[in-house]
């Protein structure tokens, strides 16, 4: 029998993947529908540092993971803290690209569609990426203070896929919004 | 307490605390707020969609009372548009969805012959989340005048279209007790969903293959997939409202190029596989009752899968049959009128395949089996009327006419409601330990049925005279003043069979003769255990061989291992 715990993960997965398509969807929509400015490619430049972070603690939290599977609970919480600290930088990066965007540029959810539809997209993948950098603490925390049992891998496991997750989103969306809407 | 044992040092023992022996209210209560079983939440589950089912059963008998002759004054147009609204939107997310959870919550651990669910303590929280958002939505009526002291219960249709519900046109907050309410029944739909799936697919005991699992915990698998697939939607659209109502943003606004279109396209997503995640589980309870009461297994138990799980896959691309009539392209609406009517032949394929199941059996007119006979003959006349509304041509003439309120109560009241009075009286042995009572069962079936037909059936009538949905009144002498009457006079009867099913539940519980472990001589896991199942269900987890695990306990020279 499968187990409850990666199918349980999947599930959500899934049920996160519609939600965010439905936004996917109105995003597209409304491409170039905007009656006014500012438009996507005034003020929309594509976010390197902050995507390069956030695919990178993909990778360190597959590091993170092998060396727990070592038995070196040393690496795992090094390379588990550099996984939250990566994403902390994703984070800080989108909230000053969004000051710049609301204060220079003037781009609001009230201004015209654009806005509307990119806070909204954006806006849902940050949130869940403070969901799983919250998941992450926890997780150092607890282990950090010993109370992590050293036979619950598959929770770890299951919070590191939940993250690769969150990567995806990104992938996904910082293509639609920064490389193919830049051009309306 | 033997007196000969008692001298002065003997301590009469105490209660844990005042009022918690056995069986007092607070006790009883205190289990039900902190209850992680899955039997327990499932009955509760169940009590609270028959409560809400009472109220909102109430709204439309006032809606009736209302429409039941022109020019009525008895209900004033405001009161009324709350009234259907409430209805509606109760009877889907507060009876409906409640109703089918209870039955997977309660049954799919014991069919497949598990001790609970995969993540009990989820599944309380799905509860109670389903349970508070019932609270919020009624609580409109009290809370939402707010600041503008406008706005009561929300009146904007239980689909609550854009731009009605836009803050401009829709004040005060009666839309935004709407929309809480359903964001967090779906956060606890979604939930329970997911308990669902994994228990299904990782909690089986050993030898029940998927090949060799009852027909009801497959069909509710195909639900759970559904909800978490299509209640995001659902989530996406009460997200953007909100942000439209109090952020300034234009989801749906088209004074700044938002579309009013789009919130449909975005509800009718979550909207229409919402309809079949309620009536697939009425076709879990057929697939269970059916064989048992005509003593043969179910025939094409293979394709009966198969077409579940297309159903479940062409209903996610059918939803725009719902917007035939906002003008969309000539290729869209003809895409959705041919996926419209593929979706009916695996509904089809099932129907044909209860049927066959019946025909050589031994039939068996108990109440479980005279409700699915009720269903069979209700829903396909009801998906009759829906593959006619499916041509987008004919739905240009019906669409919002009374045509369309007769199809839907057709497939929800005919359909989905007579097998939850089949699966009700079916179970209520297993459940609570004593038989329905058949004189009682009898009259609620007689009597409603005649109140059911009575009241929808001239509907189609009335549609098909330009009858518009919605309307709190009309004028005499357009041809459809007999139908209504008609039509407000089988809620008398309607009423009536619902007390003497309350009753029933009632009167049979204090009174009803004690029921054995497997009253109704069935073949699935649950019958395998006492009546109630204690906390634990299975002293041993059982071993399947068949489809049909208890038909191999009791005929073990001809069991069915020999020839699946």
């Amino acid at each position: 029998m499968p187990s409850t715990r990666k199918v349980a993960v999947i599930s959500l997965i899934l049920t996160e993947s519609a939600l965010f398509s439905v936004f996917l969807v109105a995003y597209l929509f409304y491409m170039g529908k905007s009656l006014n400015r500012p438009f996507p490619s005034e003020v929309l430049t594509f976010p390197v540092f902050a995507t390069v972070a956030l695919l990178s603690s993909s990778v360190t939290i597959v590091f993170s993971e092998m060396a727990l599977h070592r038995g070196n609970k040393g690496a795992f919480h090094l390379w588990w803290a550099v996984t939250i600290a990566l994403g902390a930088y994703f984070l800080w990066f989108t909230g000053t690209e969004w000051h710049h965007l609301i204060f220079t540029d003037r781009l609001t959810l009230a201004t015209n569609v654009f806005g509307t539809t990119f806070y909204s997209l954006v806006g849902l993948h940050a949130s869940h990426v403070i969901i799983g950098l919250f998941l992450l603490t926890l997780i150092l925390v607890l282990s950090l203070l010993g109370k992590f049992p050293a036979d619950h891998t598959e929770h770890i496991e299951m919070i590191s896929w939940y993250w690769h997750f969150v990567d995806a989103i990104w992938i996904i969306v910082v293509t639609v919004v920064y490389i193919i809407s830049v051009r309306y | 307490m033997n007196p000969e044992t008692l001298d002065d040092n003997f301590q009469i023992p105490a209660p844990e605390r005042i009022g918690q022996e056995r069986g007092s209210l607070t006790r009883i209560v205190q289990e039900m707020v902190f209850t992680v079983d899955h039997k327990t939440l499932g009955l509760m589950y169940i009590a609270s969609g028959l409560l809400f089912f009472v109220v909102s059963g109430l709204m439309a008998a006032m809606i009736r009372i209302q429409l039941s002759v022109p020019r009525n004054h008895f209900l004033d147009p405001d009161v009324f548009n709350r009234l259907f609204t409430m209805h509606g939107t109760a009877m889907v997310f507060l009876v409906g969805m409640p109703i089918i959870f209870g039955f997977a919550n309660y049954l799919v651990p014991l069919m497949i012959g598990a001790r609970d669910m995969a993540f009990p303590r989820l599944n309380a929280f799905g509860f109670w989340v389903f349970f508070f958002s019932g609270l919020l939505l009624y609580f409109s009526y009290l809370g939402a005048p707010g600041l503008y002291a406008a706005g009561s219960a929300p009146d904007v249709g239980w689909f609550a279209y854009s731009p009605l519900t836009a803050k401009a046109f829709s004040r005060g907050h009666s839309t935004d007790y709407w929309t809480l309410s359903l964001l967090l029944g779906g956060i606890g739909s979604i939930a329970t969903s997911i308990n669902i799936i994994v228990t299904a697919l990782c909690l089986r005991c050993k030898g029940m293959l998927l090949v060799r699992m009852p027909l009801f915990v497959w069909m509710f698998l195909v639900v759970a997939f559904l909800v978490i697939i299509a209640m995001p939607p659902l989530s996406a659209c009460q997200i953007m409202l909100i942000l439209d109502r109090y952020c300034g943003a234009h989801f749906f606004d088209t004074q700044a190029g938002g579309s009013a279109v789009l919130w449909q396209h975005f509800f009718w997503i979550f909207g229409h596989p919402e309809v079949y995640i309620l009536i697939l589980p009425g076709f879990a309870v057929a697939s269970e009752v059916i064989p048992v009461f005509s003593r043969k297994p179910i025939f094409g138990y293979p394709v009966m899968v198969a077409a579940s799980v297309m159903i479940g896959f062409i209903s996610l691309g059918v939803w725009a049959h719902h917007m035939f009539t906002v003008g969309m392209t000539s290729i869209g609406n003809t895409f959705f009128a041919i996926s419209t009517l593929l979706v009916a032949i695996p509904t089809g394929i099932k129907i044909f395949n209860w049927i066959g199941t019946m025909y050589g059996g031994k039939l068996r007119f108990e109440l479980p089996m005279l409700f699915c006979l009720g269903f069979l003959f209700q829903f396909l006349i009801a998906g009759l009327t829906g593959v006619m509304l499916a041509i987008a041509p004919f739905d240009w003439q019906l669409s919002d006419s009374y045509f369309v309120v007769a199809h839907f109560h057709y497939v929800l009241i005919g359909g989905l409601l007579y097998t939850i009075f089949a699966g009700l009286y079916y179970w209520y042995p297993k459940a609570l330990g004593k038989m329905p009572d058949f004189k009682l069962g009898l009259w609620h079936f007689i009597l409603f049925t005649a109140g059911f037909h009575l009241t929808f059936f001239p509907q189609h009538l009335s549609g098909f005279l330009g009858m518009p949905r919605r309307i709190y009144t009309y004028d005499a002498g357009r041809g459809w003043d007999l139908w209504n009457l008609i039509s407000s006079i089988g809620v008398i009867f309607q009423a009536v069979g619902i007390l003497f099913f309350v009753f029933n539940l009632i009167y049979s519980y204090v009174k009803g003769k004690k029921a054995g472990d497997d009253p109704w001589d069935a073949w699935s896991l649950e019958w395998s255990t006492t009546s109630p199942p204690p906390a634990y269900n299975f002293e041993t987890i059982p071993e399947v061989r068949s489809r049909r695990p208890l038909w191999d306990l009791k005929h073990p020279d001809d069991p069915d291992w020999k020839y699946e």
